[in-house]
């Protein structure tokens, strides 16, 4: 196994059934993952897509589906122009603490500097963070990708 | 939240944060080496940050890699910039960019 280029971590008050569901439910996905939704069996060897009306969506291949506490997938190019770049992987481990789920998410087998990998070190810290917000407060935290109809929301 | 900002109100802390910026993923040994820190210092920072969730360490065979981990400073940034402001900011800190690149 190579090192992964890239380890991310964060702590949210819930728990790790909760946070499965909203790794893996499409209608969860679509409120904090920016608009995009995912759907699988999650079964190994499945595959899975995440789909956006507006803009290019990762897929791939379902590798370790262990609920609630390790999912693994490939990382397929969202778009044509990424088409030549490697297919990558990311992990999700959820570590149950208390009242408190550990989650770190890896993404490896990237070509470092390429776009996939440029994307992703500005996607994930965005994405984890919403996902923290929504788990905790019930909302997402607001993005300019989200529809400018969507009424803005303030943090306390 | 309070340990974020004490972890980061450290310049040896932050060019720390800045080493793993360049380069994810290294050993204690590589973020030690051409340091003018003591290996102990380093490994009491890099504690402190471990501890604030600024940095994340993973286990890859026998070595414990240090990855830069940004989500809590994400969610400052989405505490007090507002979503119609991030274009501008971003527009701002890109004409900063370039005309400090001209003074060099």
């Amino acid at each position: 196994m190579s090192k992964p280029e890239f380890v991310y971590t964060t702590y949210i008050e819930t728990s790790a059934e909760k946070l499965w569901h909203a790794l893996t439910d499409g209608d969860f996905t679509e409120r904090y993952w920016f608009g995009h939704r995912v759907a699988s069996d999650w079964k190994v060897g499945s595959p899975y897509r995440f789909t956006h009306p507006e803009r290019p969506s990762p897929k791939g291949k379902v590798l370790i589906s262990d609920p609630p506490r390790k999912l693994a997938y490939t990382w397929e190019a969202c778009s044509d122009e990424l088409k030549h770049e490697r297919i990558s992987r990311v992990t999700f481990d959820l570590e149950p603490r208390g009242n408190i789920v550990k989650l770190t998410v890896r993404h490896d087998n990237l070509d470092e500097g390429g776009k996939t990998f440029l994307g992703i070190s500005e996607g994930w810290p965005m994405v984890l963070a919403s996902l923290k917000s929504i788990l905790e407060t019930g909302r997402p935290l607001p993005s300019d990708l989200k529809s400018s109809s969507q009424k803005e929301e303030t943090h306390a | 939240m309070d340990e974020v900002f004490k972890a980061l109100a450290d310049a040896s802390r932050r060019s720390l944060l800045d080493r793993l910026h360049a380069k994810n993923g290294q050993t204690l040994n590589e973020l030690c080496d051409g340091l003018a820190m003591t290996r102990q210092a380093v490994t009491k920072h890099l504690a402190i940050l471990e501890a604030a969730n600024l940095v994340t360490t993973f286990r890859h065979g026998r070595e414990k890699l240090h990855y830069l981990n940004p989500v809590p400073i994400h969610q400052i940034g989405e505490r007090w910039i507002k979503k119609f402001e991030r274009g501008k900011l971003t527009a701002l800190s890109e004409l900063k960019k370039q005309l400090e690149k001209r003074d060099e």
